[in-house]
């Protein structure tokens, strides 16, 4: 069945891995550009995101949302389908958990609070994927489009609730009153702490933990049940899995439904962990980050995780930067991502046929050697 | 009541203009089969070239030429990863998107050191608006004086090239052999590769085609509209002009009516900002901003008309062996 000329290996983790490389080269060059030494850069980078407990901290933060957005954007992506929304997907998330903390922060405790607001975050993202996701099925309009526009649309409609609606009595500022401490997110050292650990103060919090049961439960999705299978089958080959009995179109809205869920629990991270507030445009454009993570993730739940820390990396490392260099500010860092997007996605074929070609060549240097031995 | 319905017309060619320009840059990429989500990527970097050579050798010429240039060389990186190496057209579009957004303030901010802005550009290094003759002398002519030199006369020469260009595009498209397989390597590439025409450098082409226009959309933006490049000053317009493609079903002249229709609510949104309206009250901005994308999705459901793009648009051509 398997026609590729390339080893396994090679084209699992050899090929990504020389796609970073490229995308961090070009970096590079860009760095220089600036006058920034690109290796004084990446040392700042490293230590300011993983040499102190405050550091990690923020990076593991930055890599929540990467992990809920990568996720989002991977279980669409098994199915074929560019979910290309989850910007706003998460906005509307953050909606429903804003409104959930709001109105339930004085009279429940904690512990009744979580499971309301993950389930308002998710059922409200998951509700802003489910327009595009049902006219995508029945109307046959293009996933790409509808989802970009609701994205637009997504953020207006914040904008006028946050405007007229959700701000305080009497002040301008277009920001919720801050959640009361009942409905806030244990931060991550208050929770090494129940244990008799000390962590610093960060703004990493419980999310982290749920965005790997996230990955957990993605794998077990995508890789364990029957649905799993559906969905893979339909990413593959959707007229196969038409003929081979799958519901096409219940399945495009079920994976959206997921997708948009998986975007939305984002918000608990940003607006009922970091944020304890609602405000305008907290998504910050984690949502379209997402689709990096989950190009260099492969698809994987394990290699989402690992991309989300490298991004992780990047965003608190160019945050760290900024302080030390001035030429650079965090826009260098959506310059980096980009070529990463670039090469690890839309470049990603343009190895291939070179290492195909060194495959054969090698292949046929080997044959002559063979034949000799077989004669002899 | 006559006087601002002729002001808002103004404000509405003056927004529609770039939309055009980006809209129908649009049709020539998804026409030959290129889905171009990168339109406002390319806005944005070639605002920034226009407005950052404009400042610096003082001629807007060379601003122009400076943002086709940009535009259409990462026109050519979009080719190079979808053309090329077949790689996903929508992953390089966001990429694309992404690396004109960071570029563009890294660069601005090391050049400048404005945070990211270029300094404001003088009168000379600026598109400025031409009077058009007798414009003054009809001004106080009644309906029809308003009308000419309010709404005709007094825009900058790239408004009027946007609105010239739409029967050239239209000529390219549907009475040129050029355009004819244009067309047909977006419906069926194999057809066109059977009678021997390169569909991949016929895609470049169009890229190209796209790219100037693009160019001169973001000149217009940095170097017409407004006196310098801010960070984002794009703002959503490639995707607007992306809304109007479809909205205009891919066809130069609905494709105008598309962005004049999405300019025109641009421009009301500004108008009606805090009105109060008889019998409805007042209308919060930000349902008229949403309008041109809530019609699009709409329309592509099919509940008011039906848009179908070209056939094969968005799928890398493999030249079968």
């Amino acid at each position: 069945m398997n026609d590729s000329k390339i080893p396994a290996w090679v084209n699992i983790i050899v090929l990504p891995l020389i796609n970073i490389l490229f995308a961090f080269a070009f970096s590079a060059i860009i760095f220089i550009a600036v006058d920034v030494n690109p290796i004084e850069a990446a040392k700042t980078m490293i230590s300011g995101a993983l040499g102190y407990q405050e550091g990690i901290g923020y990076t593991f933060y930055y890599a929540t949302n990467f992990i809920f957005t990568g996720l989002a954007v991977a279980v669409a992506f098994s199915a074929g389908l560019f979910n290309i929304g989850g910007e706003g997907q998460a906005y509307i998330g953050g909606l429903g958990v804003g409104l959930a903390c709001l109105g339930l922060d004085h009279t429940l405790p904690f512990w009744a609070i979580l499971p309301i607001t993950m389930f308002a975050s998710m059922a409200f993202g998951a509700l802003w994927a489910f327009i595009p996701a049902y006219l995508q099925a029945y109307r046959g309009s293009h996933i790409v489009i509808t989802t970009i526009m609701f994205n637009f649309i997504a953020s207006s409609l914040m904008v006028y609730l946050m405007v007229n609606v959700l701000n305080q009595k009497g002040q301008m500022a277009p920001v919720s009153r801050v959640f009361e401490s009942a409905a806030v997110l244990p931060g991550f050292h208050e929770i090494v702490g129940w244990f008799g650990l000390s962590f610093s103060e960060s703004p990493m919090n419980l999310s982290f933990l749920i965005a790997l049961l996230c990955c957990v439960l993605v794998w077990l999705l995508l890789w364990r049940t029957r649905w799993g299978y559906a969905i893979r089958a339909m990413g593959a080959s959707p007229s196969a899995a038409e003929y081979g009995g799958i519901n096409r179109k219940r399945l495009i809205i079920i994976v959206m439904l997921i997708s948009g869920a998986l975007s939305g629990l984002l918000s608990l991270n940003e607006v009922q962990g970091y944020g304890q507030q609602l405000k305008l445009g907290f998504v910050a454009g984690y949502g379209f980050t997402g689709i990096a993570v989950c190009l260099i993730g492969r698809n994987h739940p394990f290699g989402i995780i690992l991309a989300s820390v490298l991004f992780g990396i990047l965003y608190q490392g160019g945050a760290e930067l900024s302080f030390d260099f001035p030429n650079i500010d965090r826009e260098m860092i959506q310059v980096v991502q980009a070529l990463v997007v670039l090469f690890s996605g839309a470049l990603s074929l343009m190895l291939v046929k070179p290492t195909e070609r060194l495959f054969v060549y090698l292949d046929a240097k080997k044959k002559p050697k063979n034949q000799l031995a077989a004669e002899a | 009541m006559y006087e601002s319905i002729i002001l808002i017309l103004d404000a509405t060619l003056r927004v529609s203009a770039p939309l055009i320009l980006a809209a129908l840059a649009g049709l020539f990429s998804e026409r030959s089969g290129i889905v171009n989500i990168a339109l406002e990527g390319k806005i944005l970097a070639s605002a920034f070239a226009a407005a950052a050579t404009a400042s610096i050798t003082g001629s807007v010429t060379l601003g122009l030429l400076a943002a086709m240039a940009t535009s259409v060389l990462l026109a050519m990186l979009h080719g190079f990863a979808c053309i090329t190496h077949r790689g996903d057209q929508i992953v390089s579009g966001v990429a694309i998107n992404m690396l004109a957004a960071g570029l563009t303030v890294t660069l601005g901010r090391y050049w400048f050191g404005l945070g990211g802005q270029t300094p404001p550009l003088s009168q000379g290094e600026r598109f400025t608006s031409i009077t058009l003759p007798g414009a003054d002398a009809i001004a106080d002519v009644p309906v029809i004086g308003l009308l000419y030199s309010e709404l005709i006369s007094g825009h900058n020469i790239l408004v009027y090239l946007s609105l010239l260009i739409v029967p050239v595009c239209w000529w390219i498209i549907f009475k040129t052999r050029f355009g004819l397989r244009l067309r047909a390597a977006g419906e069926n590439p194999h057809a066109v590769d059977t009678a021997g025409i390169s569909v991949a450098w016929l895609r470049y082409r169009a890229l190209i085609c796209a790219g100037i226009l693009t160019g001169i959309a973001g000149a217009y933006l940095s170097t017409a509209h407004s006196a310098g490049f801010v960070p984002n000053m794009s703002a959503g317009k490639g995707y607007i002009a992306l809304a109007a493609l479809i909205f205009g079903k891919w066809k130069p002249v609905p494709v105008l009516w598309g962005c004049l229709l999405f300019g025109f609510l641009d421009a009301m949104a500004i108008r009606l900002q805090g009105a109060e309206l008889p019998f409805i009250g007042e209308i919060p901005v930000q349902a008229i901003e949403i309008l041109p994308y809530v019609l699009t999705v709409l329309l592509l459901a099919g509940f008011i008309g039906r848009a179908v793009g070209p056939k094969s648009i968005g799928v890398p051509y493999v030249k079968s062996r």
